[in-house]
């Protein structure tokens, strides 16, 4: 790797890998889907289909073709787009084109983009809450070592790890919306159209993916922590006289700093299924949903479209966390 | 939900950085005994154990259980449904009576306590079938890669890290939406979650083995001339059985979060086979005229996988002191000092 060597290279040689990756992830997903036992056309095409139809979208598979051909032409949709012959018209899907899903009569890349944005309102949003609650908790556990407070907040980070999101999320349902009567059961509201409205209705979907995501923050914050007050330079900090509150808030942070960044990307997947489940429990109308719709309609194309989309996010996100870390510490650049 | 093995991933992956491998991690005959000294020293994890085995004989007696009801999980009671209030069970406390201890099921009528003590079968079931695909995947991958050749290691690794890449939830329910119905549904969410995500544990094994491969007693072991299969079970093995416990003590709860999650979203375990994530799906809707509906699994849930976590954790600092003791400031650690110092007492006279 001479001349590639520094984070110039370590970028470059992730970024091969990520794209390997997602390749990789495009095979196994296509063959897995498309090679499934049953009538393929006829599964596509959705149970209510007349024999005319199931052949139509046989064509449009292109079944009659070996694997890696259609598997080639499925690629060249999502680069350039395709064009679907529906009998007497012509429908073009541009790219990336992801195919199109019989079953609604949609083209599953419109289906996914109209989704797309509550499953990120809810994400992110969620996100800021969990890295503000988990950071914060874990800080405060270990500036408070060996008190009340520390085990009090270790006693409740591990039930938050121990508590699944649905459950969370039903429990504070029914008690802010049902008995209390706080909020109002939450209906999804564009931020664009409202977005105070925005806001008050993703509360409590925001806050059940929060409060598990944050249990895990809290306890990785609070070991990296721990360790790094046992080493060396701490000791030498505090021989200088540097007070307790700037060594927790300034130097023993720093520690926890590269850490706390990758266990948030190799969370976003765990998130991802987290936001599947909160979408599912609260209505909210997102790719999450969608997709449980797709499973149990058994729609084919949306599920491989999915799949592939939420694969990518995932595969990105751990790709950006580690460069982010890398930069964090350089000392990963050498291994 | 695999957060806490990711943390637990990276630690064992620093632990098995450092050369000279602890001698606590590779238990041989004296190291069960220590372990078991050191588990019973913890006493949160000594009560987790008490609850985890009061479980697990729950989900064994189920049949008997629910005989001794005189119930069943499966059977619709119509009787017992106030099919005029939309289905809420008849009588106060959502039908608890001598028949039915817990209640029944609204809109079915099936015996509460039926479908728990036999969810508890499926939920246990699950996880431990599932751990031990990924168990004996993991360490088979991990250790191939660590003793293949260069091209074979390559190729095991990348295709790890694809697993490690794949997002378990959604990769599952994509899975469960094209197996045919007729298949067993059980036995499918076991071989989903566990040929899904060996990942990190095949991880953990292929950095422990290259490891363990640079010690002397394994070089001893090649220059005597033994085969890489001999020495691998012979002499590897054993090494890796701790960085393994830990790292399947914490995917069993693990799996029992994904299990529930599918059977919830309505993909994983199908009625009538009872599961705990399953009977949550409609529990919203009845709370209010039978809270236990939904209090009970979500309950079962929180208690099983609270206590296997715990458990895990206790695993981890039993099979490891070292590494846990850095992160546990004051807490537990003179109860683990008072029971080894008394059992080097006890060997040394």
């Amino acid at each position: 790797m001479s001349g590639f060597g520094g984070l110039p290279g370590f970028v470059l040689r992730r970024g091969i890998g990520t794209v390997l990756t997602l390749f990789a992830i495009s095979v196994i997903v296509y063959v897995v889907f498309y090679v499934t036992p049953g009538d393929v056309a006829q599964i596509t095409c959705g149970p209510r289909c007349s024999p005319a139809q199931v052949h139509q979208v046989a064509e449009q598979l292109r079944l009659d073709e070996p694997l890696h051909v259609r598997y080639w032409h499925f690629i060249e949709g999502l680069v350039v787009g395709q064009d679907y012959s529906t009998g007497t018209s012509v429908e073009h899907c541009r790219a990336p084109c992801l195919g199109l899903s019989y079953q609604s009569d949609q083209q599953v890349t419109g289906l996914i983009l109209a989704k797309l944005p509550v499953s990120l309102s809810l994400v992110f949003g969620a996100m800021v809450l969990w890295l503000i609650l988990g950071i914060g908790t874990g800080v405060l556990s270990a500036w408070r070592r060996g008190r009340l407070t520390e085990r009090l907040l270790t006693a409740l980070t591990l039930a938050g790890t121990a508590t699944p999101v649905f459950v969370i999320g039903l429990i504070l349902m029914i008690v802010v919306c049902g008995e209390l009567q706080l909020l109002p059961f939450p209906q999804y509201v564009n931020l664009t159209d409202d977005p105070e409205q925005w806001a008050w209705n993703l509360l409590l979907p925001w806050l059940s993916l929060a409060l598990i995501e944050a249990a895990s923050f809290a306890r990785l914050t609070r070991s990296s922590m721990l360790e790094t007050l046992a080493e060396d330079h701490i000791r030498t900090f505090r021989a200088y006289g540097v007070g307790e509150r700037s060594i927790i808030g300034r130097h023993a942070l720093r520690g926890a700093f590269a850490p706390v960044i990758a266990l948030n990307a190799n969370n976003f997947g765990s998130a991802v299924g987290g936001a599947v489940l909160t979408e599912t429990l609260f209505g909210l109308p997102g790719i999450g949903q969608e997709l449980v719709h797709a499973v149990n309609v058994v729609d084919l194309p949306v599920v491989v479209g999915m799949v592939l989309v939420i694969g990518f996010f995932v595969v990105l996100a751990n790709a950006v966390a580690d460069v982010l870390y890398a930069v964090a510490d350089r000392r990963v650049v050498l291994s | 939900m695999s957060e806490a093995v990711t943390e637990a991933a990276a630690e064992a992956a620093l632990a098995s950085r450092a050369p000279g491998t602890d001698p606590a991690s590779v238990p041989g005959a004296s190291g069960a005994r220590q372990f078991w000294r050191r588990l019973r020293a913890q006493r949160a994890a000594l009560v987790a154990a008490v609850v985890v085995a009061l479980l697990l004989l729950v989900a064994l007696a189920a049949p008997l259980l629910t005989a001794i009801e005189g119930q069943d999980p499966t059977t619709y009671h119509p009787s017992l449904i106030d099919s005029a209030r939309g289905g809420v069970p008849v009588g106060p406390l959502g039908g608890i009576d001598g028949d039915h201890w817990l209640g029944v099921e609204p809109q079915t009528g099936r015996d509460l306590f039926a479908r728990l003590v036999h969810g508890a079968r499926v939920s246990l079931g699950v996880a431990l079938a599932a751990t031990v695909i990924q168990v004996a995947l993991g360490v088979t991958l991990g250790i191939a890669a660590a003793l293949g050749t260069r091209w074979v290691d390559q190729l095991l690794s990348r295709i790890t890290d694809i697993f490690v890449a794949l997002p378990l939830m959604i990769m599952s329910l994509a899975l469960l939406a094209i197996v045919p119905a007729n298949f067993p549904r059980p036995v499918l969410v076991t071989l989903v979650i566990g040929l899904l995500s060996w990942g990190n544990i095949a991880k953990v094994v292929r950095a422990q083995t290259l490891t363990l491969k640079g010690l002397d007693y394994v070089s001893a072991a090649r220059l005597s001339g033994w085969g890489t299969r001999r020495i691998a079970r012979r002499e590897l093995l054993p090494g890796l059985a701790a960085p393994v416990i830990t790292y399947a003590a914490l995917l069993v709860p693990q799996n029992i979060t994904v299990e529930a999650a599918l059977s919830f979203l309505g993909v994983g375990v199908k009625p009538p086979t009872p599961s705990w994530g399953q009977m949550l799906t409609a529990a919203d809707v009845w709370y209010q005229a039978a809270p236990q509906y939904l209090l009970l699994p979500a309950g079962a849930l929180f208690v099983t996988v609270l206590a296997l976590t715990v458990l895990g954790d206790g695993v981890r600092t039993a099979l490891d002191p070292r590494a846990a003791s850095r992160l546990r400031v004051g807490t537990g650690r003179r109860r683990e000092h008072r029971a080894d110092t008394a059992a080097e007492k006890e060997t040394s006279s």
